[in-house]
């Protein structure tokens, strides 16, 4: 049993936690990730690492409300305890030599992208990052991002935050402007990934990307989590969760990510039910 | 006076039209009565064939003399002395192919029931005795047992009551690897696992659920900062093999590994479960191998029509007879000499058939087994809305990667001799993370061979 150390309410659908897990706080690094079962009857669902602190030994999770399991995380207090927590699985960004970054998050993503932030800022790297968000009432991170990067761009979609508009557009500005960046690093839904990529692609800029598809065991066994990366088979918990960008088949891992959408909408709605709460 | 019956006290079983609908145990064992009848047909042969029939060396005759007087108990602990888990072999091993095949009431009819009798014995003892914690007097030397399937779940039981202290560790949030997150309840139900569990804590074991050893800690963490004098690697085999035809990563293609940890973890069949699973109206299993039939099984279960497809014949499948007849039984249709070239998908990336090739069987080859070779233009589809990949696993490398100096095989196998030993001193290792996928009996014996191995190290170390 892992302890929720402390609970916040990051915006109406996501909710940050610390949890006591000190043999995975003594080794985590940003882009590694855990699986964690809220209950004995619970799924196993990954959740990629937002931060972790080796003294006190808690591990961050961020995570948004999208169905049962996360709604029943949700429900759980500091102080309670969350059934299994294991990790750190997958392997972390790749930081060493790298000068200047552009790190592009999207949505419940930049909860990833910020660690991976903040450790090339505390290397010494010129970090761009470019964060975006649907409108103002969701954005996370803010102060945490503007703590740990050279250059913060803010991007919504309506314009209430920020600059009105995609992260593709301020990547593409930033780009045309003559920023010549080592690497661009992508988290965020796979849509704004596939975007992102492509016109990387166009400029000739490496690009990672991190993936978190479907997976149980998270160490190989499974193959849920397969990708096609370069035309071969990769399993995302052991090969990744990074992959170069330009290789990734997208469409593919759009439509496996819908695999179980039914289930988990009907799932997601019993739930609310038990809860007593309305189903938006 | 011998049973000088031809044919074996048949298993009571439940009826397939019914068990084909329920995940409840499909063999359901003898009676004490039918069990004293089967062991009556023993002969009690001098040179006992069976024995060097069975991998662990069980005195057979032995304990089926005890069952023929109706000393259960007694037979129970004759069996004990070479097996650490009885309940779960006298339902898993293919005895067919083992101590049942040297018997000598084979030659002439059925050989004895060997197997149906250890599960009757091994019933009978977890039905009529509680598990007891027992004081075991430690010597103080820590062992680390890296798995929680057969071959660790044996190893760990002896070396604990050899007095070392021994703790188990697991990467699931459950111990008991391939017997809990592979096996089926209707061939194994998960109460005998979880016995077995409980009969290692209370013999003093320590069990370390949540723990991936390569990524939480590693093995040299675990004998230089955590104490540990020695280790014992049964991780298994749990990496499974995909064919590399296009397709395969089409949603409703499954690994066998996943659609089984689905099911029997994570208990995706039981209406309170969280976990989804793609319930197919049509299935295809690829593969003819215990895990396959496994599967097709438990897709049958789900409510659908279950394929399996093999590209050899009958005779050449690799899964035990019983598991073949069950299947069948429950209404699984085989298409045999047919070989998947392609997964076919919808326009929303599901899977919606596979396309497989008709195959001929030529001459044997130099292992005896008959080749076979596509027929020209015989490409045919089998419609499909869910599709299950059963065509091997191989060990993970997870723990290679991470262990400095620990040898493999190419095809990721860890080396190690015939006391398990590896590459690196104090390290042992056994089961399928050496063999490759194998029987849980061979993981069961290669745990106890290095548990004695491991003792003789650590006894002789200073």
């Amino acid at each position: 049993m892992y302890q929720i150390t402390r609970k916040e309410r990051l915006n109406p659908t996501v909710t940050l936690m610390e949890v006591s897990a000190p043999l995975i706080a003594k080794k985590a690094e940003p882009g590694q990730f855990i699986i964690l079962r809220v209950d004995d009857v619970g799924e196993r669902i990954p959740l990629t690492i937002a931060d972790f602190d080796r003294v006190k030994g808690t591990v961050t999770i961020i995570f948004q409300i999208v169905g049962a399991t996360t709604e029943k995380l949700n429900h759980l207090e500091e102080g309670e305890y969350i059934h299994d927590f294991v990790g750190p699985l997958g392997k972390a960004t790749h930081t060493e030599g790298l000068k200047k970054v552009a790190v592009v998050g999207g949505g419940v993503g930049c909860a990833i992208a910020f660690p991976v932030a903040k450790k090339l800022f505390n290397l010494g790297c010129e970090v761009h990052s470019i964060v975006g968000f649907r409108n103002k009432d969701l954005v996370i991170l803010e102060d945490q991002f503007a703590k740990n990067s050279t250059k913060l761009i803010r991007m919504s979609d309506d314009g209430s935050w920020g600059k009105k508009g995609l992260v593709t557009d301020a990547l593409k500005e930033l780009i045309e402007s003559g920023e010549k960046y080592d690497v661009v690093i992508t988290i965020g839904p796979l849509i704004m990934m596939k975007f992102v990529c492509l016109l990387t692609k166009q400029y000739g800029v490496k690009t990672v990307a991190s993936m978190n598809p479907i997976m149980i065991d998270g160490t190989g066994m499974c193959g849920g989590c397969r990708l096609t990366v370069g035309g071969k088979t990769k399993f995302a918990c052991v090969d990744g969760p990074e992959f170069d960008g330009h290789e990734i088949d997208f469409d593919e891992a759009i439509k496996r990510s819908q695999m179980y959408k039914d289930f988990e909408r009907h799932a997601h709605e019993e739930t609310c039910n038990l809860f007593k709460k309305e189903v938006k | 006076m011998a049973n000088m019956s031809l044919t074996k006290n048949p298993m009571p079983t439940q009826d397939p039209n019914v068990r084909n609908k329920n995940f409840d145990e499909v063999a359901l064992g003898y009676t004490p009565e039918q069990a004293i009848d089967e062991a009556k047909r023993c002969l009690n042969c001098k040179h006992k064939p069976c024995v060097g029939g069975c991998p662990v060396k069980i005195n057979i005759p032995a304990f089926i003399a005890e069952v023929a007087n109706g000393n259960f108990e007694e037979a129970y602990q004759i069996i004990l002395k070479d097996s650490s888990l009885p309940a779960v072999c006298g339902r898993v091993c293919p005895q067919e192919s083992q101590c049942e095949s040297k018997c000598v009431r084979g030659i002439k009819g059925e050989p004895v029931a060997i197997g149906r009798l250890e599960r009757f014995v091994a019933d009978y003892h977890n039905k009529n005795t509680e598990v007891t914690a027992q004081a075991i007097k430690t010597n103080g030397k820590k062992v680390a047992v890296i798995g929680s399937g057969p071959s660790g779940l044996a190893c760990a039981g002896d070396l604990a009551k050899k007095g070392y202290e021994v703790t188990v560790f697991e990467a699931f949030h459950l111990a008991g690897g391939v017997l809990v997150y592979g096996i089926p309840e209707f061939r194994l139900p998960k109460s005998i696992v979880q016995r077995e569990i409980d009969n290692l804590k209370a013999l003093g074991v320590k069990v370390e659920l949540n723990t991936v050893i390569g990524k939480t800690i590693s093995i040299d963490e675990l004998m230089t900062e955590y104490g540990f004098e020695s280790v014992f690697i049964g991780s298994g085999a749990g990496l499974p093999r995909f064919m590399n035809i296009p397709g395969e990563n089409l949603s409703g293609v499954y690994s066998a590994n996943e659609f089984l940890t689905r099911i029997n973890l994570m208990k995706a069949y039981k209406p309170d479960s969280t976990t989804p699973i793609q319930k197919g109206k049509k299935v295809v299993v690829v593969g003819g191998g215990n895990v396959a039939m496994d599967a097709a099984r438990c897709a049958k279960r789900l409510g659908a029509e279950v394929y399996i497809v093999y590209r050899r014949t009958e005779e050449e499948l690799p899964a035990r007879k019983e598991e073949v007849e069950h299947a069948i039984e429950e209404g699984v249709i085989f298409k045999f000499l047919s070989n998947p070239v392609e997964v076919l998908g919808n326009e929303y990336g599901w899977v919606s058939g596979v396309k497989c090739q008709q195959m001929q069987v030529g001459e044997p080859d130099a292992s005896g087994r008959r080749s076979t070779s596509p027929i020209p233009n015989s490409e045919f589809i089998v419609d499909a809305d869910c599709v299950i990949m059963s065509i091997g696993t191989s060990p993970n490398p997870l723990i290679k990667s991470t262990t400095e100096g620990l040898a493999t095989q190419k095809w990721g196998g860890i080396i190690a001799d015939e006391n398990g030993l590896t590459s690196r001193e104090g390290i042992y290792a056994g089961g399928d993370a050496v063999t490759g996928a194998a029987t849980v009996i061979l993981a069961m014996g290669a745990g106890k061979t290095s548990a004695a191995a491991i003792d003789e190290y650590l006894k002789n170390k200073n």
